[in-house]
């Protein structure tokens, strides 16, 4: 077995220091380390600077309510049809957690800059918005291509750790991400990347040229362990769809803290982890 | 309301109006209503023999589907989407949304909402973005909002091919005047007066001398969104499907 291969996702969660920056995906499709998360909670990791990617549901909201975040910097944390995200609006009206403003093609454009090791990124839009005018770490500076052009200059995102969730992996360390290839984006930008998977690929991604191009290669990967429906209760295109009870539980019993803490005991405490409740 | 139609039908209808001419239409999430008047539009641009497309953000359908979040921004930043729907918790008379929060005191405001999506670049790359929300009521439409997510209008020099077009909400459509920053009362919904909407808007808007009933759906159109466009908007939207035209998703 080589180093890259952790033993669960226990193992992936100890790899998380307090205080680390943490881009995690958004929901949908299936990206979000929901096995991961609920480790990370159990492991009880201190002070994250939470990056979503660009968005977050139940991930972000666990970890804001399970007290693991100091920042979260967003575009939105939402449980989409499910309501807003009970335990992020807690937070931030009492400031227990600080949260930084994004929109989703910032925080693209943010990584994409950290990806390509270089200091920032320009971005239309946003002039004008009270995102800008929060935000002491954005510029509105002249095109210096143009006369009369003021564009908005985003600082790169280079987090410590990216998480996320995939269908397969292999030995290597190479990670197949299907469609979604903004993990790829999310991937380079990070100093190294922590994933889970469904199974692992016997043999070579990187060897097959169907799955090459929607493989992020082992160089970039610090750690990997497998976790079945690691995703859950969302779901993965293909594989599994979204529990919509679990998620509307969580959505009724998240809006007090007790309820939180109740849903805690069940799916992170308890023995029967939230992967495999029904 | 009134006739044997639903208020989600009628609205559909209203917005697939405004989006005549319009060769990309692209839909956000939480958007099961402006998804389904994207579909009925490209339904009728293809009956006329034009190749309209329309892109739904959390289909599984594959001709609805684009080469993922990042493709969406940087098409529309390159002018390739036409159209594009947004919301708000409050929206104002100058057009301005707000996604995150009611009151004072940002970030600690006494309501928290989830956050500004993507509203603060597509607001100002899309050409065509109509505002549309189900509650009409002077909570939503207030004078000024309290957190700008994005602006409705920008000061000369601010690059903006895009901007608001429209608002459609439960009572009523107004469309947006970008020179004068303003909302014009374009039609009641069947049922609705203009005392309705004054009474329950909290900023100035300009009423034309006779504004007309809102067109209601006629028995093609309304064949058209219970056959075909139901099931493929039950695709992102299950729920909402269900419950107006008790359809499953197309697989």
């Amino acid at each position: 077995m080589s180093d890259v291969l952790l033993a669960d996702v226990d193992a992936l969660a100890a790899e998380v220091p307090d205080g680390a920056k943490l881009a995690v995906f958004k929901a949908e499709g299936g990206c979000a380390a929901m096995a991961a998360t609920c480790a990370l909670i159990r492991r009880g990791v201190r002070d994250l600077h939470l990056v979503t990617v660009p968005t977050s549901g139940l991930q972000a909201d666990m970890l804001i309510g399970a007290g693991c975040v100091a920042t979260v910097e967003t575009s939105g944390v939402t449980l989409g049809e499910y309501g807003q995200a009970p335990c992020f609006g807690r937070a931030v009206r009492s400031g227990a957690v600080r949260v930084i403003d994004s929109t989703c093609p910032a925080v693209y454009a943010g990584l994409q800059a950290g990806e390509k090791g270089i200091p920032f990124m320009p971005l239309r839009g946003l002039i004008g918005s009270d995102i800008v005018r929060h935000r002491d770490d954005y510029r509105i500076v002249d095109n210096p291509f143009a006369e009369d052009d003021p564009i908005v200059a985003l600082p790169a995102i280079v987090p410590d750790i990216a998480l996320f969730h995939a269908p397969l992996a292999d030995r290597s360390g190479n990670v197949w991400i299907g469609r979604h290839a903004e993990l790829k984006i999310m991937a380079h930008a990070a100093r190294t990347t922590l994933v889970t998977c469904e199974r692992l690929h016997e043999g070579n991604l990187l060897q097959d040229e169907a799955l090459a191009p929607a493989t992020i290669p082992e160089m970039y990967i610090g750690g990997v362990a497998v976790a079945e429906r690691g995703a859950a209760p969302y779901g993965v295109t293909g594989l599994y769809d979204d529990d919509a009870g679990r998620i509307a539980a969580y959505a009724s019993m998240a809006k007090t803290e007790d309820g939180f803490a109740a849903w805690l005991d069940e799916t992170v405490h308890g023995r029967a982890p939230a992967v495999a409740a029904e | 309301m009134a006739g044997d139609y639903a208020l989600e039908e009628l609205l559909i209808a209203t917005v697939a109006d405004l989006l005549e001419g319009c060769g990309h239409i692209a839909v956000g999430v939480s958007s099961p209503i402006p998804g389904s008047a994207a579909l009925l539009r490209r339904h009728r641009d293809r009956q006329a023999g034009k190749r309209t497309r329309v892109s739904i953000i959390g289909t599984t359908l594959p001709e609805y589907r684009t080469d993922g979040g990042v493709d969406l921004f940087d098409s529309a930043g390159q002018g390739r989407v036409d159209a594009f729907f947004l919301s708000g918790g409050q929206i104002d008379g100058s057009a301005n949304i707000n996604l995150v929060g009611v009151g004072d005191g940002y970030p600690q405001q006494t309501v928290r909402w989830s956050g500004s999506f993507g509203s603060a670049y597509l607001y100002f790359t899309v050409p065509k973005v109509i505002l549309f929300r189900l509650e009409h009521s002077r909570r939503t439409m207030v004078e000024a909002v309290d957190f700008i997510s994005a602006p409705g209008t920008s000061p000369p020099g601010v690059h903006r091919p895009g901007g608001p077009y429209a608002l459609v909400t439960d009572l009523c459509l107004f469309r947006f005047d970008r020179a004068r920053a303003r909302f014009r009362l374009s039609s009641v919904h069947p049922g609705r007066t203009v005392g309705d909407v004054r009474d329950n808007t909290g900023f100035d808007f300009d009423i034309p001398e006779n504004v007309p009933e809102t067109a209601p759906p006629d028995a093609e159109t309304l064949a058209v969104l219970r056959g075909t466009v139901a099931p493929d908007i039950a695709n992102p939207y299950p729920n909402f499907a269900r419950r107006v035209w008790d359809v499953p998703a197309a697989a």
